[in-house]
């Protein structure tokens, strides 16, 4: 983490890493439901506990934080990059070899859509808070 | 911004529903078409979807494209009827080979997932009006 980071920014970093990957998901998920039809496809996920873990400590899911052996050496983290996708065990096999759940999907992307819904309200109580505390009144 | 890839992904996935509805309405509107345009009778038509990366996101976003439209390749239906003109010296007459309950089936399938990903679309772009409502309450 930079040493001199903006106290306002700092709070909201959790928050903006999270709906980074909630938009992510959504879009896999919307992947998932387009190809319901779609012949071999198999239905992906990814944890988003692991994700948020791994976006918070700055790596790649699966990826290795670079090693510095010199106070002169930049730490690397590999950057925010995307979580690592994985396929969801299937519950029912078609004859087609696809492996999405109708159901199973469109219960995720409802979830999914409530806990983006829950953090652009966070996200704007904190700016609310700091609008309050900057009022001179 | 990953949430704009949702539109892309559930358009293509409408796109190809909408076509697996027009050769059904295709199939269906020929299943009594003993003569087609090369002289054999109408072949039912079938499409092939085939899962393909969209948008920037890479991998994780897919959309669905119709890799090809595929004639059936089942035995024509072979009716005996002696009077038709287009009957062969064994009295039969070579139907063509659209399996009518299969083809309602795939118009109902291909209804509901188009239903689907429009609902799919609507999700994404309320969760873009709630993003855009961000810190203006």
């Amino acid at each position: 983490m930079e040493p001199q980071m903006n106290p306002l920014t700092r709070d909201l970093e959790p928050l903006t890493k999270a709906i980074d990957l909630r938009a992510y998901r959504q879009q896999v998920l919307a992947s998932n439901i387009a190809n319901a039809d779609t012949p071999n496809y198999k239905a992906r996920d990814f944890d988003f506990k692991t994700a948020m873990h791994n976006a918070m400590a700055g790596q790649q899911s699966g990826g290795l934080p670079l090693v510095t052996t010199s106070g002169g050496h930049i730490a690397g983290g590999g950057g925010a990059g995307q979580p690592g996708l994985q396929y969801r065990a299937d519950t029912q096999s078609a004859v087609d070899g696809n492996t999405v759940d109708m159901d199973t999907e469109r219960a995720q992307i409802a979830d999914n859509a409530i806990q983006y819904e829950i953090l652009t309200r966070l996200i704007s109580d904190r700016f609310s808070g700091m609008r309050a505390a900057l009022a001179n009144n | 911004m990953s949430l704009f890839n949702v539109f892309q992904v559930s358009s293509s996935a409408m796109t190809a529903q909408s076509m697996r509805l027009n050769a059904v309405a295709s199939n269906l509107a020929n299943a009594d078409s003993i003569v087609s345009a090369d002289g054999q009778p109408y072949r039912a038509k079938q499409v092939v979807f085939e899962a393909t990366p969209m948008g920037d996101a890479g991998d994780a976003s897919r959309g669905v494209r119709v890799r090809q439209v595929v004639d059936d390749a089942s035995p024509p239906r072979m009716v005996y009827d002696p009077k038709n003109p287009a009957a062969d010296e064994k009295g039969y007459v070579a139907f063509p080979n659209v399996n009518v309950v299969e083809e309602m089936t795939n118009m109902i399938s291909a209804s509901r997932s188009y239903q689907t990903n429009v609902e799919v679309m609507n999700t994404a772009k309320t969760l873009m009006m709630h993003t855009l409502q961000i810190g203006q309450g």
